[in-house]
């Protein structure tokens, strides 16, 4: 993996600057010679490899969201083969949930002979990440970053194969609308909780503009904000009782979602639904803790169709890998990067960034694991046809309720109050 | 006509209390973990800004006697804090003594340092998934009246004024105690007349750790835990110390009351994502007004 | 005025320091775009050090939320482009004047209420955070989900409005750093120099002798954040997009004071010395830690706390001062305490 061509620069000798040069120089020094054994995610392939740079934030406060992408890269080797697809060389880099890191992982990884990227998880880690590819025109394939503006800049070279918050909320009420008419249920109101983060701002700046164009059953009776930080969410749902709202709809983070169910729990109000368009109320932490009190909960957002061949066999994977973990968003969309990735390298039949990013531009797959006709880029570099599902926790699992062509099982709805559970 | 209050919303009376309520249980949870870093910087005058870390530890800990043999941290408390104690009475002796003299800035990196290795040992050895306790009596909660309140937080809440009143009573009469309040008030004095400063020192820097180890198994009732989670604690335990005043174990357990209290309220009416904005408020009115906290002495 | 600079110099330092600075003026044209931005960050780092190291270093007040002065350039300069089309050449005026009021209310409600040490400290780190809280809220610039800067022109460069390679945003940070040594050197030779000094090792002695400590604690801090705000101005272009959970916490803010510390708090070079040493310890424990193959999360960060560890106990000073002796640089007499 280190041996291709190394720039110039360990050749400079510059006098003041000596000591750092020699601790790079070293170091590089010390890869050359190790290179050989180093037990990457190097796969041993005929022909030559597509050189993939992953960056996720694998250390910091992303930590726990970047490794879980991560196993969706180490399903991708195995199942990718069996497609028949050429190999691919994973580079990680680590942007340990920051910017600047995230920034300079990218230079380095291009450095050393990425010619494609994949990344980033985080909005603005993302941007950075795009700033570079861009500049040096190598393909980023985005897994999983919903800030709107990333594919408004008029880049060529920045794809994105995830919807941006204006299509997740779009989906979410019409799934909702999909759910209330089979179960014959529908709240009349709504309290409206949203983490006051990247994701969960751009979530609430978009309902303003999306929710009128769907006519929903329900009125928003309060909105209410918190700090991703918070330690405790008692006042909020303090606040959010008191609006006397039938439901309760949603952006939240896994820590959140956690912290709110207890809230609730305690505070004894049981909504008659709980619609969540982000994460958290779905993952395995949370259906671990809870347990029977984790059923109920709808969450609307980016998932796999469990009727398509390819998610079968992601799942089926990640069962023999992980079999006490779920299959979800962060594998999904990881996965499917790397597709894309593998994908475009076979058309393009080359490593040229230029010719893989014609070749990502064409792209056409429909026998993928996500929701939706396939895997398509417009003009933008945006996957527009990317649809979400609806999922509800049942048993300690996750069925999928909506849309129907994706559907696997009937909703749930109105949840069974918590003091009524055993 | 249910009795309600409007400023910025309008909200009912009985919510108010509970919220109140609820803000005051917590808050004495939190006085608890900043009681020891009063102590410490009350006595050794050394700010520790590795304080949030050592609780994460303590959390840790209770985590893994909770999921491997079922000790409901309450009682698991006392252990707990005394696994702290020496830990903190190892730190204070190997690391922090050799820099009593030194200016704040370097003391403040020594610990900042030792926050990075620890957060990060944490991340290595547990990973970043957040952990937490969940006791039979998790989803309980007491019902008097209107009144709601969390049975988690009670327990909690009534461990952390057992443990401050031991605390208390330690210093007021024993003699350990006493030598270290002498240290704390005149060093010169206490080495004239004898006192071994530098043990003293170590153990009060254990007891304070000793204070957020018990903290820590209270705190896995309330909050998760997470690699993390310790730099915003560290800073809500000077933010209370300063308001309740530095060195006064009243002060810290009131200043927590007050600063929780304040947040929960100034969320309920307000903004709850801006709440920590009131404790800031607050703690700037204080250090221009009353800089010594509530209860702390004017320096001499 | 350039003799009277030089005056005390040895010519020794002045020679490496010509070889140094040469060397930073070349380097661009043989490496390659990753070194560059590596530079970049290390260059970055060295000026907000150098920014903060004058109310810290020179005056005496620990600051723990400099984060606050970075946030506030990087967000008037940015509204001004995004909102108004206006140049950042012409937008950090009006970074300057936000971040140094920032800085002088601060010094005012700090010092009238005498408030100092380890309060001081915590009350900058209030008002970073109550900055953070506040601009998350702040819908007119996108609050949480942030603030993003249109990226047109990326092929050409734009000096003007900031747009452009890293190699130009490189020699742009090179300029501002080299600027705030050149100024620091001038300050600490100047009267304003000598009265810092007096009240950060002995206050009591210096206003006995008349010098009005308010008015020049006043004058550190409030240089201290206009500097700091310009580097805002470039983050806030190089990096083009701006999130308040980011840019005002609390982990950059000592980020930032990392470098002088390590450095050597007070004196001229440390704070370019810290960076570079820092930046470089994290990417070649990085380094080291791919070739030997370890690839498990958290580890660089454990050396890298180890490293600060083993300085920040074996170094007190820093590491410019026991580096500057031998380098030989020391040679001249000097009177006691005064830095370089």
């Amino acid at each position: 993996m280190k041996n291709d061509s190394r720039p110039e620069t360990t050749t400079a000798t510059e006098g003041a600057v000596n000591n750092r040069r020699r601790s790079i120089v070293a170091g590089i020094g010390a890869a050359g010679i190790v290179a050989g054994v180093a037990p990457f995610n190097i796969l041993r392939a005929q022909g030559r490899a597509l050189k993939v740079g992953v960056l996720l934030p694998r250390s910091g406060v992303q930590a726990g969201i970047g490794q879980d992408c991560q196993r969706g890269v180490d399903l991708a080797s195995g199942i990718l083969k069996d497609l028949g697809l050429p190999n691919i060389e994973i580079m990680n880099g680590d942007t340990e949930s920051n910017v600047d890191m995230a920034r300079s992982r990218a230079e380095r990884l291009i450095s050393e002979g990425a010619q494609l990227l994949v990344g980033a998880f985080d909005s603005g880690q993302t941007t950075a990440i795009a700033q570079v590819a861009e500049q040096k025109g190598i393909p980023l394939v985005i897994n999983i970053a919903a800030a709107p503006p990333i594919t408004e800049q008029g880049y060529k070279f920045v794809f994105r194969n995830f919807p941006t918050a204006a299509m997740i909320l779009g989906d979410a009420f019409a799934n909702q609308k999909e759910v209330f008419k089979i179960s014959g249920a529908a709240p009349k109101s709504v309290v409206f909780m949203h983490v006051n983060d990247t994701f969960g701002t751009a979530m609430q700046k978009g309902i303003s503009v999306v929710m009128p164009k769907f006519d929903m059953p329900y009125k928003i009776l309060a909105e209410i904000p918190y700090d991703p930080a918070a330690r405790d969410l008692s006042v909020e749902v303090a606040k959010a009782k008191a609006a006397n709202a039938d439901g309760l709809l949603l952006v939240s983070r896994l820590n959140d979602a956690i912290l709110l169910t207890r809230e609730l729990i305690k505070q004894r109000w049981s909504p008659m639904a709980i619609m969540s368009m982000g994460p958290g109320w779905y993952e395995d932490q949370y259906l671990k803790t809870f347990g029977k009190m984790a059923d109920g909960p709808m969450s609307f957002v980016p998932w796999y169709d469990p009727n398509k061949k390819l998610s079968k066999q992601l799942e089926g994977a990640l069962a023999k890998a992980h079999p006490d973990i779920n299959l979800n968003t962060n594998h999904i969309f990881t996965f499917e990067a790397l597709l894309v990735a593998a994908d475009a390298y076979k058309r393009a039949g080359s490593t040229d960034p230029k010719a893989l990013a014609d070749a990502i531009r064409a792209t056409n797959i429909t026998d993928n694991v996500s929701i939706g006709p396939g895997i398509r880029f417009n003009e933008k570099g945006q996957n527009a046809t990317v649809k979400n599902a609806a999922i509800q926790n049942r048993g300690g699992k996750l069925v999928t309720i909506a849309p129907g062509v994706a559907a696997n099982a009937k909703p749930e709805n109105p949840m069974v109050a918590y003091n009524k559970r055993g | 006509m249910r009795p309600e209050f409007c400023w910025g919303s309008c909200v009912p009376l009985e919510v108010i209390l509970n919220v109140a309520a609820s803000g005051l249980l917590t808050g004495l949870v939190y006085g608890l973990m900043a009681l020891g870093l009063s102590v410490i910087f009350g006595v050794v005058r050394v700010v520790n800004f590795a304080h949030g870390e050592m609780m994460t530890i303590a959390m840790y800990l209770a985590v893994i006697l909770f999921s491997y043999y079922k000790l409901d941290p309450l009682l698991m408390m006392v252990p707990i804090a005394v696994v702290l104690f020496v830990f903190g009475y190892a730190i204070q002796h190997v690391l922090i003594t050799p820099f009593i003299n030194r200016p704040e800035h370097s003391q403040f990196i020594l610990l900042v340092a030792i926050a990075i290795i620890m957060v990060n040992v944490l991340l290595i050895v547990f990973g970043p998934d957040a952990k937490s306790v969940q006791p039979a009596y998790a989803f309980d909660s007491f019902q008097i009246g209107t009144l709601i309140l969390d049975a988690t937080k009670v327990y909690a809440a009534a461990a952390a004024i057992i443990v401050a009143a031991a605390l208390f009573g330690f210093f007021r009469f024993t003699l350990v105690g006493k030598a270290i309040r002498a240290c704390a008030d005149n060093y010169a004095g206490a080495l004239v007349v004898g006192l071994d400063v530098k043990r003293l020192y170590a153990l009060t820097f254990g007891l304070g750790a000793a204070c957020v180890g018990a903290a820590g198994s209270m705190m896995t009732l309330l909050v998760d835990v997470t690699p993390p989670l310790g730099p915003a604690y560290t800073l809500l335990a000077f933010v209370i110390v300063i308001t309740g005043g530095l060195g006064s174990m009243m002060g810290a357990l009131v200043g927590g009351v007050l600063i929780g209290v304040t947040e929960a309220l100034g969320g309920l009416l307000f903004t709850p994502s801006a709440k920590s904005m009131f404790a800031f408020g607050l703690l700037v009115l204080i250090l221009l007004f009353r800089p010594q906290g509530i209860f702390g002495k004017r320096p001499t | 005025m350039m003799a009277r600079l030089l005056a005390d110099v040895p010519a020794r330092a002045l020679v490496m320091l010509g070889v140094f600075f040469a060397a930073l003026c070349v380097i661009p044209l043989f490496a390659n775009d990753y070194f560059i931005t590596v530079l970049i960050l290390i260059l970055y780092f060295a000026f907000v050090g150098q920014a903060w190291n004058i109310m810290t270093g020179f005056a005496g007040q620990l600051s723990l939320g400099h984060a606050l002065y970075v946030g506030l350039g990087a967000y008037a300069a940015a509204i001004l482009y995004v909102k108004f089309g206006i140049s950042p050449w012409i937008g950090l005026g009006a970074s300057i004047v936000i971040a140094a009021a920032a800085g002088a209310v601060i010094g005012f409600l700090a010092f009238r209420f005498g408030v100092g040490g380890v309060y001081f400290a915590i009350l900058t780190i209030a008002f970073a955070e109550c900055a953070r809280i506040g601009f998350d809220h702040w819908r007119w610039v996108g609050a949480a989900s942030g603030l993003f800067l249109p990226v047109a022109n990326y092929t050409q460069n734009d000096l003007w409005n900031l747009r452009g390679s890293p190699i130009m945003f490189y020699y742009v940070v090179l300029g501002m750093t080299v600027g705030a040594f050149v100024l620091c050197h001038a300050l600490l030779r100047s009267r304003v120099g000598y009265y810092w000094l007096a009240i950060r090792e002995s206050p009591e002695a210096a206003q006995a002798l008349g010098i009005d400590i308010f008015r020049y604690k006043m004058y550190a801090v409030v240089l201290s954040a206009a500097m700091t705000s310009l580097s805002g101005v470039l983050f806030a272009f190089y990096y083009n997009n701006l999130f308040p959970e980011q840019v005002f916490h609390i982990s950059r803010s000592i980020e930032f004071i990392l470098g002088p510390i390590i450095g050597g708090i007070g004196t001229l070079f440390g704070p370019i010395v810290g960076a570079f040493v820092l930046t470089t310890l994290g990417e070649s424990v990085e380094e080291v830690m791919r070739a030997l193959g370890i690839d498990i999360p958290g580890i660089k960060q454990v050396f890298y706390g180890i490293c600060l560890l083993l300085v920040v106990m074996f170094l007190p000073d820093g590491i410019w001062p026991p580096l500057r002796k031998r380098l030989g640089l020391d040679r001249k007499p000097r009177t006691p305490g005064k830095p370089k």
